[in-house]
């Protein structure tokens, strides 16, 4: 089939709050689709909706050609989930963790003690695969809760923000597993807050904000839906920012940004730059960088939610998964 | 990690079959039991509370009761297993809810698994570990010197009466669990609710002294009418009534608590 997943219209709703108000999609099978979208953007609500855990209020989605609600049964046979938060059993070791999912699955007990080792390897918590989850650190659990959603060999994997709380080493780790997933043939959709991530690792890209998927395509072709390029001006004396916001926003004509000690604006003509050298010279500016390149995924994010992305990955995400 | 391409062949099943749904049951149940082994406290539970219990009303409150700590006991010890098992029907409860709120229910519901093998799994282990304490409890009795008049047969109806109680009982836990946002929740209402219940029966001691307006509850109170049919069929006297009484009463939660915590199970999930 040509699509491992299609949503049409998913409205979900929790009281007064619309979590999704419409969302539509299609993930081509064997491809990577990345869910972008701010907090509270509806991303884990798309994906508990399209991972059977979740009744949408209207519309309707299907994984693998089933419908989600009326064959979900058949869908949990194809899929494998990583939730936003892990959901290994703290009380049973790494090994029994997988145990419980390779037996739930209709291993053998031989099969299953085999794929449990297997996968522990894979994810270097070998050495802790006899110690009780709930010693583990916030990285290790969420490693353990990967493994766990792949242990049936899924066809098409959801991973809900799968890289929160891990150390950079770990993230590409998991990149790597996810690419090599893919070049088997699994359909993965992740969501993420990192634009980095998405750029890094989908084939195809949804920006959903308040429910609402408000842009969509390759990474590149976001990119270039914004003009593409952005004007960085850094002045050599912090005090002249202002002068820079006022000349940078008067030729690119919206308001810039101020990060620091450097000024940034989306441009679409290249044309400005001289223009914008005149003036902050005509000012009486000292510019200590200028620059004039292509937009990152970033800024736009920016221009269509009008609003950034978490800058960095925050210490309160490492430490959501780490013991209490 | 050569060892992650898709290789289950698939033909997806449209439903799960009762066979393979008890499969499960018995692995969720598997789970439950093991998850033990990793914490000692939950043994310490199981084990040195009751055994304390009975230690401490035996020899506390025996002599001042019933004239000498062996008379007392023989009264008692029924009193104190209904006890338990009342406490024990909690650990259900908690541990769904610890389940619900850690999100290991959200993994167990993305398997392809029977919608009802989590709960009856669950259900299950807390049955064996109920029988556990029971076994024990009656165990530390005889080392003490409780007798049991109706030999083999008698205990046996005991467990029997004992577990099915337990098993209705336990969809009151099931309730709760489901509807409070914390496990402590969970604890907090069992001592509240069954701490007042089982100690206005006549598990503990004779009513006699009791205001009238308390022995009418006594009476009718599912604790004494359990504990009655515990002392008939452990250590002689009336059996029939009170272990009809007790299954009436089984029969009356299981009625009222099954349907609103199968519905809040549902809502939640
Ligand atoms: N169970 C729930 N009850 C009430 N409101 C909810 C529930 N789940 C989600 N919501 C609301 O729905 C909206 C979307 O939430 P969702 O968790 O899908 O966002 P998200 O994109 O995953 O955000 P985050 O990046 O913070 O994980 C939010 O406003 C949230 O408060
Ligand atoms: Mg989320």
């Amino acid at each position: 089939m040509e699509h491992a997943i299609r949503a049409e219209g998913l409205v979900r709703r929790f009281g007064g709050t619309t979590a999704l108000a419409g969302v539509d999609l299609e993930v081509r099978a064997g491809t990577v689709f990345g869910l972008l979208g701010p907090n509270g953007a509806g991303k884990t609500t798309t994906v508990r909706v399209l991972a059977t855990l979740l009744r949408p209020d209207a519309g309707r989605a299907s994984v693998g050609g089933f419908d989600v609600e009326r064959d979900a049964h058949r869908v949990r046979q194809l899929i494998g989930l990583t939730g936003q938060y892990a959901s290994v059993d703290e009380a049973l070791t790494g090994t029994e963790n997988l145990l419980l999912i390779g037996r739930l699955l209709g291993l053998s007990r031989a099969a299953a003690r085999v794929r449990a080792a297997e996968l522990l390897a894979g994810f270097h918590l070998a050495d802790a695969a006899g110690r009780a989850a709930k010693t583990y650190s916030g990285g290790m659990r969420r490693r353990l809760d990967l493994a766990a959603s792949l242990v049936g060999r899924p066809q098409v994997l959801f991973l809900d923000e799968p890289t929160t709380g891990l150390d950079p080493r770990s993230r590409n780790e998991l990149w790597d597993i996810v690419r090599k997933l893919v070049a088997d043939g699994v359909t993965v959709l992740l969501t993420t807050q990192y634009l980095e991530e998405a750029d890094q690792l989908a084939d195809e890209i949804a920006v959903v904000d308040h429910g609402r998927v408000i842009a969509r395509g390759t990474p590149e072709e976001l990119k270039a839906r914004t003009g593409g390029q952005v004007l960085a001006v850094r002045p050599r004396d912090p005090a002249d920012l202002p002068a820079v916001v006022t000349v940078a926003g008067a030729v690119a004509g919206t308001v810039p940004e101020v990060n620091q000690t450097t000024v940034t604006v989306p441009v679409n003509d290249p044309s400005v730059l001289p223009a914008v050298v005149r003036r902050l010279d005509a000012a009486g500016v000292h510019v200590a960088e200028l620059a004039l390149r292509s937009s990152s995924l970033d800024e736009v994010f920016l221009s269509l939610t009008g609003h950034r992305t978490e800058p960095t990955r925050t210490d309160q995400d490492v430490l959501e998964g780490t013991p209490a | 990690m050569t060892t992650l391409a898709v290789d289950r062949p698939l033909v997806p099943t449209r439903r799960v079959g009762p066979l393979t749904g008890l499969r499960h049951t018995l692995t969720l149940a598997w789970r439950s039991l093991v998850q033990i082994k990793h914490n000692p406290m939950e043994l310490l539970d199981l084990s040195i509370q009751p055994v304390m219990f009975v230690l401490l009303f035996t020899y506390v409150f025996g002599g001042a009761i019933s004239g000498s700590p062996g008379e007392y006991l023989t009264f008692a010890l029924p009193g104190i297993i209904v006890q338990n098992a009342f406490f024990a029907t909690m650990t259900t409860g908690f541990g769904l809810n610890t389940d619900l709120t850690k999100g290991v229910f959200d993994r167990l519901r993305s398997l392809p698994i029977a919608r009802w093998a989590p709960l009856a799994g669950r259900i299950l282990a807390d049955t064996v570990k109920q029988a556990w304490s029971v076994t024990l409890l009656v165990g530390v009795g005889m080392i003490l010197g409780f007798r049991l008049e109706n030999g083999l047969p008698g205990l046996v109806g005991a467990f029997a009466l004992l577990l099915a109680f337990s098993l209705a009982a336990s969809w009151i836990s099931v309730l709760v669990g489901v509807l409070v946002n914390e496990p402590e929740k969970v604890q907090i209402f069992g001592f509240t609710v069954i701490f007042p219940l089982t100690f206005t029966s006549n598990a503990f001691v004779p009513t006699g002294t009791m205001p009238g307006w308390l022995q009418a509850w006594v009476a009718v109170n599912p604790v004494t009418v359990l504990a009655d049919a515990l002392r008939g069929l452990l250590i002689g006297g009336p059996v029939a009534g009170p272990v009809l009484r007790s299954l009436i009463w089984g029969a009356v939660i299981a009625a009222i608590f099954a349907p609103l915590a199968l519905r809040a199970f549902k809502r939640r999930v």
